[in-house]
């Protein structure tokens, strides 16, 4: 994300951080949750589940902000996210690691 | 167990039908009445609504139309509250939706039906006994219901109780089969103390929520009941259900959610006949009356019996399930069956049916006119005196 | 790090205290907006803190119909249309309980209308969710009175010749208390004003404008649910307080939701129960 300026208070904010979990056999796989993801976490997989749908996977677990947006959005009741500790506070626009 | 005494107003009173069928519905704990206004039946919640101001958790709305009106007794009666509704023929023709649906929900609830003239709209004000089979046979599939037929304003008190009573007791709809004289006239009715009345508890489920099942049946067919707000968390559907109350589609289930629903009331019928009978045992012919007719046939009987007629009179409280086996016992013993009703011939084809060929059956032509008239049931006993043998179907005997 | 995946045997979704968990998975396809609708419903029963024991659920029949059998608290599935009236005895004979009419815009609006415009007149103290997908999807996909002009369906195959009604517009003029509109996509949004529509006294009417996936869209060749969750992305408007006369939902237009009203009433037990205690003073 880009800012025009450097936000004052970076530094202070630390990120949630989201642990998916995917109940494989209940998807129909409608694919809602990879369309709305804010941080494009999901994609469809490759696989089958039980009765035959492609259930999402999750590409960059790292990425998950613990947003609940995919949580609510199932119509089946699928995929849900549990908090995990927050990240360490990053400053905004530099990577992980950096100064 | 004994009646609330708020409900409950002793005494020696001047009541119309429809006033003695709302304090029987109070006396018998009904907390809940839902209505659509139709002639002749709109004073039952005149009088409902008069006595709300002492029976203070009595509750009451009418609803937008007479088929609503069912499915706000049914979800009433979930909440524990003892639920009615009052119609004619044609609301009850609206309400046999929800008939099915209290059915199959096994829901306990009364209908009154002050029956008028029909069909269509008919009269309004006058009185017919054109909704017996639509009593029983009314709503669609396979069901059993109890019909009761009271004769005078102080039967229609005594019998919402035992209405209540029976619907508690075999969680099914039960109707009473009034008419629009029987509702308009004034008599004497008294009403007893409330240690002198005895209501049917509701069963409940006594288990923890989680362990209840709706539609376990005890060995009697009938399941346990819970009231809505206690933790029990149930689910019920009209859709063909097992014990769960939640809906199987196969026919494995049908058989197993329906067949209770026949045999709790059919396995019982022997409890469920209430017959009065007056000089059965050594007559030859027997009137079967049941409602208003009952009180020409009374003056009838007596003026035959005058006349030397082996006469006698059976006098039917509860007309669904029909008694059968009494019925038919009598009829081993007798010429014939003389049957008056307000209609075109409805319990007289049950009658003709449950005789298979042992006594003459002879209907007392009447249609709508209006109130039975003695002399036309004691033409019909003179007739039927001069048959030799028992012939098929039923009689009817013109120029009377 | 991967994230976990495991069977159903293992993993407990937080919804699941309110659901049937016996029952599922649901028999809604996929691409359906319904399970959104109850996860939304879940979601909001939880923020609300309403205690679950007092809370009763009537559905009508049709898909969205069957939702009283997949939510865990004390649930009806009753006749066509009349889920209303079941819930209108429920509530005048006990008003302690909470209740909710969940059916969908066929049940509740054709068959059901007569009975949705008398609650909202006599301002039952109910939350009626009318899930709106535009069709009959139950029976196959026959035209429903919300279908737009010139949609089609299986009983219209020559466009929909019947303009359709605009819910929020019918609930406001018959006397609801508060009205609003969400699609399936706006979940958050419509949790919330689900959290509003149980905290209010009086009858609350929350429209679900939901994806059929297998009907609606497919008649209509609008691709699958998930098109139409991209449509309503890209075609809603929020809009509150908009007067409900303008909330008309043409075939593949612009859609408007919102909050439209939001007003207090005298609710029918509160009018009841206070008529009781004049008339025992005037005895």
């Amino acid at each position: 994300m880009k800012f025009w300026r450097k936000p004052l208070d970076e530094g202070k904010h630390k990120i949630p951080k989201g642990e998916i979990h995917i109940l494989q056999d209940r998807c129909k796989g409608c694919a809602f949750c990879v369309e709305y993801c804010p941080k494009e976490v999901l994609e469809m997989s490759e696989e089958f589940n039980k009765k035959g749908y492609h259930p999402p996977k999750a590409s960059k677990p790292d990425e998950c902000v613990d947003c609940h947006l995919c949580e609510m959005l199932c119509p089946e009741f699928a995929i849900y996210v549990t908090t995990l500790e927050e990240k360490e506070p990053v400053g905004v626009g530099k990577k992980e690691g950096e100064k | 167990m004994k009646p609330d005494p708020k409900g409950v107003l002793t005494g020696s009173h001047q009541l119309t039908g429809n006033q003695a069928c709302a304090e029987g519905a109070l006396s018998a704990g009904c907390r809940f009445l839902g209505v659509y206004p139709v002639e002749p039946a709109i004073e039952v919640s005149e009088r409902f609504l008069e006595r709300a101001k002492a029976v203070d958790d009595a509750t009451f709305v009418q609803m937008e139309d007479e088929i609503s009106v069912l499915a706000a007794v049914l979800g009433a009666s979930w909440t524990g509250k003892k639920a009615m509704t009052v119609t004619s023929g044609d609301g009850l023709s609206l309400m046999m939706e929800h008939l099915g649906l209290g059915v199959m929900l096994e829901t306990p609830c009364v209908i009154v039906d002050v029956q008028r003239v029909g069909p269509g709209l008919g009269l309004p004000n006058r009185a017919a006994q054109g909704d017996i089979m639509q009593a029983r046979w009314g709503s669609h599939g396979d069901y059993e219901i109890v019909a009761l037929a009271p004769s005078s304003s102080q039967e229609m008190f005594d019998h919402m109780i035992g209405a209540f009573n029976i619907s508690e007791r075999f969680r099914v709809p039960v109707m009473v089969m009034a008419d629009a004289y029987l509702a308009q006239q004034k008599e004497t009715v008294v009403i007893p103390k409330p240690e002198a009345i005895e209501l049917y508890p509701r069963r409940y489920y006594e288990g923890k929520p989680g362990t209840y099942l709706p539609f376990k049946r005890d060995g009697d067919y009938i399941p346990r009941m819970v009231d809505i707000g206690q933790g029990y968390k149930f689910h019920v559907t009209g859709l063909t259900h097992d014990d769960r109350g939640y809906p199987v589609m196969n026919e494995e289930c049908q058989e197993y959610n329906v067949h209770p629903l026949v045999w709790k009331i059919r396995k019982y019928v022997d409890e469920l006949v209430d017959v009065e009978e007056n000089g059965i045992e050594d007559a030859e012919y027997v009137v079967i009356s049941y409602g208003t007719t009952t009180r020409a046939a009374n003056k009838a009987v007596e003026q035959a019996r005058s006349k030397g007629v082996k006469i006698g009179h059976l006098k039917l409280n509860i007309i669904w399930p029909f008694p059968e086996k009494r019925v038919s016992e009598i009829a081993k013993k007798i010429k014939a069956f003389i049957v008056p009703e307000i209609n075109f011939g409805q319990i007289v084809s049950e009658v003709e049916r449950v005789c298979y060929g042992k006594a003459n059956v002879v209907f007392v032509v009447h249609g709508d006119k209006g109130m039975e008239d003695p002399n036309d049931i004691l033409v019909a006993i003179e007739s039927v005196q001069k048959e030799t043998q028992i012939k098929d179907g039923v009689l009817e005997y013109q120029g009377a | 790090m991967e994230a976990v995946k495991t069977t159903a045997a293992h993993e407990i979704h937080p919804m699941e205290n309110v659901l049937r968990m016996d029952r599922i998975p649901h028999i809604w396809c996929p691409g359906c907006g319904i399970g959104i609708a109850v996860t939304a419903f879940a979601a909001a029963l939880e923020k609300a803190n309403i205690d679950l024991n007092k809370v009763a659920i009537v559905s009508g029949i049709g898909c969205t119909g069957r939702v009283a059998g997949y939510v865990k608290l004390d649930s009806f599935h009753t006749t066509h249309g009349r889920a209303i009236a079941f819930a209108t005895g429920i509530k005048v004979a006990s008003p302690d309980m909470k209740v909710v009419v969940f059916s969908g815009d066929g049940d509740l609006i054709a068959i059901g209308g007569n009975h949705f415009i008398h609650a909202a007149r006599r301002n039952i103290d109910m939350l009626v969710v009318c899930v709106n997908n535009f069709i009959y999807a139950m029976t196959g996909g026959q035209v429903a009175p919300t279908t737009p002009l010139a949609a089609y369906a299986t009983t219209c195959p020559f466009g929909c010749v019947e303009p359709p009604f605009n819910i929020p517009y019918l609930a406001d003029s018959s006397g609801a208390v508060y009205v609003a509109r969400w699609t399936a996509l706006h979940v958050r949004r419509l949790t919330n004003s689900f959290v509003e529509a149980l905290n209010k006294k009086g009858l609350s009417v929350v429209e679900v404008i939901s994806p059929c996936a297998q009907y609606y869209s497919r008649i209509n060749r609008l691709g699958d649910g998930l098109d139409m969750m991209r449509f309503y992305h890209d075609n809603s408007e929020i809009r509150h307080g908009e007067d409900t006369k303008n909330l008309d939902i043409g075939f593949q237009q612009k859609i408007i939701m919102g909050k439209f009203v939001d007003r207090e009433r005298p609710s029918y037990t509160d009018r009841y129960q206070d008529w009781l205690k004049q008339r025992k003073v005037g005895m």
